[in-house]
């Protein structure tokens, strides 16, 4: 049921490798191009963050794997300029297009700065929440999103079919699900859940450390 | 049910192998096509490179040190709280501030993808969008900590926040002891970005 990027809990991985403080340097000019391109082409307004994490999930598993996260950027940042109809394969092939207009929606340096220091807030209004803080809850089990086979969801499978408590209550949120697929953004109430450690791994480094998670309602019921 | 073309489309093997051809080939496009403003690149670069940093976040931090009032609205409202401050937008539109204490070490992570609070840090370090921190930070995070050289007193228990929504956790570190004569600029020095990660501790006082 999984995909290739829901990795939380996996053996084998080896060692994590810190690295010096401070401002985190991009990298070499073609990794600072594909984080700048991302960002540019995003302002565009043609996707939603959770089309984008869709598309970089949904490359296969091997390209997943082999490819460095600019790399995972890139490769999913010209997936969706084709789907969206903004570049052809035949450019893509090329690497040439013919000169045209700016886009009615460019985004330009002007508003580079503002838009950044917006964002894209997704709380939404909507429904009360069902749970409160303290509340018993249990995850969905298996984790998949109910509206598309193979689709965007953002409960990952180690936390599914567990039950946890109801730490903190954000209101209603867009909802993944659909919104990465161009369904709408229908807004769930969203909740942090915590989970015993124990619970999840059948044992943990010390018994009373926990995992939160941020899940939309549909992902729950009272347990 | 509606037909999800990325599942088995993946138009971007079009493009050359080599990491560095296969973005400058994307920019030749897009720059021709009127879908990118070179200049709007630069502005980007020049923010997450000169600007957004963890310096930011480590002033939040030594406000909510040396400011008790102000402590107080961030641990109600985070969002609102560095919006004081002018520290707000992309991935960090809904941040949730989480104190350390002697009972629980707060520690943050993204298993699914590498969300990250970047305007309080800027953008993410290599290790926290790495395979092994998002496998292994959930399952085993003393021993993940042990690689950042940082060991928890015994009964101290570690609390991991996964970032599966649009949420930003910042951590926020105990005061180190010896620093009670030090003033919230002093005090920001001592903030690292890991130790608002929750995978470092705050330096000692210098």
């Amino acid at each position: 049921m999984t995909r290739v990027h829901d990795m939380g809990g996996r053996w084998g991985d080896g060692a994590v490798v810190p690295e010096p403080q401070g401002i985190v340097p991009v990298g070499a000019d073609w990794q600072r191009k594909a984080l700048a391109l991302t960002l540019a082409a995003g302002g565009l307004g043609q996707w939603s963050i959770d089309t984008s994490r869709h598309a970089r999930e949904s490359l296969a598993p091997k390209d997943y794997m082999r490819f460095s996260y600019y790399e995972k950027w890139i490769a999913a940042l010209a997936d969706l300029l084709v789907a969206r109809g903004l570049v052809s394969e035949a450019e893509l092939s090329s690497g040439k297009a013919a000169p045209a207009p700016p886009h009615p929606r460019l985004f330009r340096a002007a508003a580079v700065g503002p838009a950044l220091a917006r964002g894209t807030p997704y709380a939404r209004p909507g429904a009360a929440p069902a749970f409160a803080a303290g509340d018993r809850v249990r995850t969905r089990l298996p984790s998949r999103n109910s509206h598309v086979p193979g689709g965007h969801t953002r409960l990952p499978a180690y936390a599914a079919g567990h039950v946890g408590q109801i730490e903190l209550v954000h209101g209603p949120h867009v909802f993944p699900d659909t919104n990465a697929h161009g369904l709408g953004e229908r807004p769930e109430p969203l909740y942090t859940v915590a989970f015993s450690a124990e619970d999840l791994w059948g044992e943990a480094e010390t018994q009373d450390d926990e995992v939160t998670l941020d899940l939309w309602e549909s992902y729950l019921e009272p347990a | 049910m509606p037909h999800d073309h990325s599942d088995h489309d993946h138009p971007h093997t079009l493009l050359p192998s080599d990491p560095a051809l296969r973005v400058k080939a994307l920019e030749t496009i897009l720059v021709a096509k009127g879908l990118v403003d070179p200049s709007a690149m630069e502005a980007i670069l020049d923010t997450y490179e000169h600007k957004v940093g963890p310096h930011l976040g480590a002033a939040v931090v030594a406000r909510a040190w040396t400011d008790p009032a102000f402590r107080a609205r961030l641990v109600a409202d985070a969002t609102a709280a560095v919006a004081e401050l002018g520290i707000s937008g992309r991935q960090g539109e809904h941040v949730v501030a989480v104190e350390n204490t002697p009972e629980t070490h707060n520690m943050v992570v993204c298993t699914l993808c590498s969300c990250y609070p970047w305007p309080l840090l800027g953008i993410p370090p290599g290790w926290y969008k790495s395979d092994a921190y998002r496998a292994r930070a959930v399952r085993e995070p003393r021993k993940v900590l042990a690689e950042f050289g940082v060991t928890l007193p015994e009964g101290q228990k570690v609390r991991v926040w996964d970032s599966t929504a649009e949420v930003r956790y910042l951590v926020v570190p105990m005061r180190p002891e010896g620093t009670e004569g030090m003033d919230a600029v002093a005090l920001a020095a001592l903030v690292t970005r890991d130790s608002m990660i929750g995978t470092g501790l705050p330096g000692p006082p210098r």
